[in-house]
């Protein structure tokens, strides 16, 4: 079983929220889907300071395996993104909920958040998937 | 589904479980880069049990091979192997293979799993005009060992000297068919066995340090090494002259099954071609990605995917044969980027081919 952190949110395209500040939200992809994936070698990251709505596309990561698109899990602006990932995209595998962050969104309305998951429905999400 | 018999060694060692043709197959052990590396540096074995293998026996084996495939058999000394295509009446490709020649009357083909049936059809169909027998061999196991160590690790568990035994030939020891022979563009060895001795050599060959290898790092290995995978970079709908394999099919006497067809595009000269690509951006070339140039659709990827040897973005590109140019684009999602173009492969024996 892939660890869950208990205090993020989640979404059901496998991406994590951590709050950091009021309306303020880190956003990486989850152990479970970085397992799924295997080995990341290219991240496209988001424009920063670019709005996009919720769950539009922002983003790719790219495995040995499979390209997979990175939504963006609140409306809102993308108000800073990880530069590391450009060089060392296994950051991800290495440590999904720490370094391999992807980016910070400022979301734009407080309801988006209703649609997020606890790690308790991701978990149960990801039981029936695996 | 099917499983290897090694299905088991697989779970223990930690794999992840793919479905491949119709078999449960390991796609990794952790990292597949890992393993790449493994083989490129060391030495990695791969499971390949899902292969078929095809014996082919009879007074006629020969004049039968001589006719089935694109290759020249009778160029082919006993104990030596052929790579070779098999193709259909309009020159398209049904599979590719290996084919080592035991005597003159006994041949034994290896090929792909996910075209096994439509192979053994139309193998059987072929031979019914040939005093031969076809005769599938689905209880043995194939183990590949593979990179510039295999040698030296696999020797001492064979009762053969390997050093005697040159690349693409094979040698039987007791249960164990051997060939020098592999598709990763590294020194190694394929040992065809029973299959219910495949899980003891597995655990042997653990035990002085070969690393398992997937799937997955079969595929960036071969890619690297330039090698061919049926189902993308050809297949029934376009001929070995068309895809980079003309230096497979034989040069003269075209009596082949498709052997017409082939004649008249060598004639006619090939209309495509099958080149390398390094992407020169950043980003990941993969099959189906559509190659221009100056804005012209010229072709298409078949084969792409990261390089980790040269820690690039690789492909091959079916393009026009006419294109000289040194430089394409490709489309990836909604960019365009440049592509440098260059020649197969792009790693041979660990090494980088390419040229910053």
């Amino acid at each position: 079983m892939s660890y869950v952190p208990d205090n993020l949110s989640y979404t059901a395209s496998h991406e994590w929220l951590e709050k950091i500040a009021d309306g303020r939200y880190r956003v990486g992809i989850t152990e479970f889907a970085q397992e799924q994936l295997g080995d990341i070698v290219f991240v496209e990251l988001p424009e920063n300071n670019e709005a996009y709505a919720q769950e539009d596309e922002c983003g790719v990561v790219e495995s040995v395996k499979t390209a997979s698109d990175l939504y963006a899990p609140l409306g809102g602006t993308v108000v800073e993104i990880n530069d590391a990932l450009e060089d060392n995209p296994e950051l991800i595998n290495d440590s999904p909920y720490d370094n391999g962050w992807i980016f910070v969104i400022e979301l734009d309305d407080e309801a988006d958040l209703d649609s997020l998951l606890s790690a308790e429905d991701y978990r149960n999400s990801i039981e029936d998937e695996d | 589904m099917n499983k290897t018999s090694l299905y088991q060694s697989h779970l223990d060692a930690g794999a992840k479980m793919v479905d491949f043709g119709g078999w449960q197959m390991p796609i990794n052990y952790g990292s597949q880069i890992e393993e790449h590396h493994a083989v490129r540096r060391q030495c990695g074995m791969f499971d390949v049990s899902h292969m078929t293998v095809i014996d082919v026996e009879g007074d006629e084996a020969t004049d039968f091979l001589y006719k089935l495939l694109a290759g020249d058999i009778k160029k082919t000394a006993i104990n030596q192997a052929m790579y070779s295509t098999m193709l259909n009446e309009d020159g398209g490709v049904i599979d590719d293979l290996i084919v080592y020649k035991q005597s003159d009357q006994h041949y034994r083909i290896i090929s792909n799993a996910a075209t096994r049936d439509k192979d053994l059809a139309w193998i059987n169909n072929q031979a019914s005009e040939y005093q031969v027998s076809i005769q599938e061999q689905a209880e043995l196991g194939i183990i590949a060992i593979q990179g510039p160590n295999s040698e030296q690790l696999l020797n001492g568990l064979v009762d053969v000297d390997l050093n005697q035994l040159k690349k693409f030939r094979a040698v039987q020891s007791g249960d164990y068919f051997i060939g020098r022979t592999g598709y990763t563009g590294e020194d190694g060895f394929e040992v065809v066995l029973p299959a219910e001795q495949a899980p003891q050599m597995w655990q042997r060959l653990l035990d002085i340090g070969v690393i398992p290898c997937g799937l997955g790092a079969r595929d960036t290995l071969r890619l690297e090494a330039g090698m061919h995978l049926y189902g993308q970079d050809m297949d029934e709908d376009i001929s070995p002259i068309n895809c980079g394999l003309a230096w497979s099919v034989r040069k003269q006497d075209h009596d082949f099954i498709g052997g017409s067809v082939i004649s008249q595009q060598r004639e006619q000269g090939a209309e495509l071609k099958l080149v390398g690509l390094v992407l020169e951006g950043r980003g990941i070339l993969r099959h189906g990605q559509i190659i221009s140039d100056a804005d012209e659709e010229i072709g298409l990827i078949t084969s792409g995917g990261y390089s980790p040897t040269t820690e690039h973005a690789i492909a091959f590109a079916r393009i026009s044969k006419q294109n000289q140019n040194k430089k394409l684009n490709v489309s990836i999602r909604k960019k365009t980027l440049s592509c440098r173009v260059v020649k197969l492969p792009f790693v041979r024996n660990g090494q980088t081919l390419l040229e910053e």
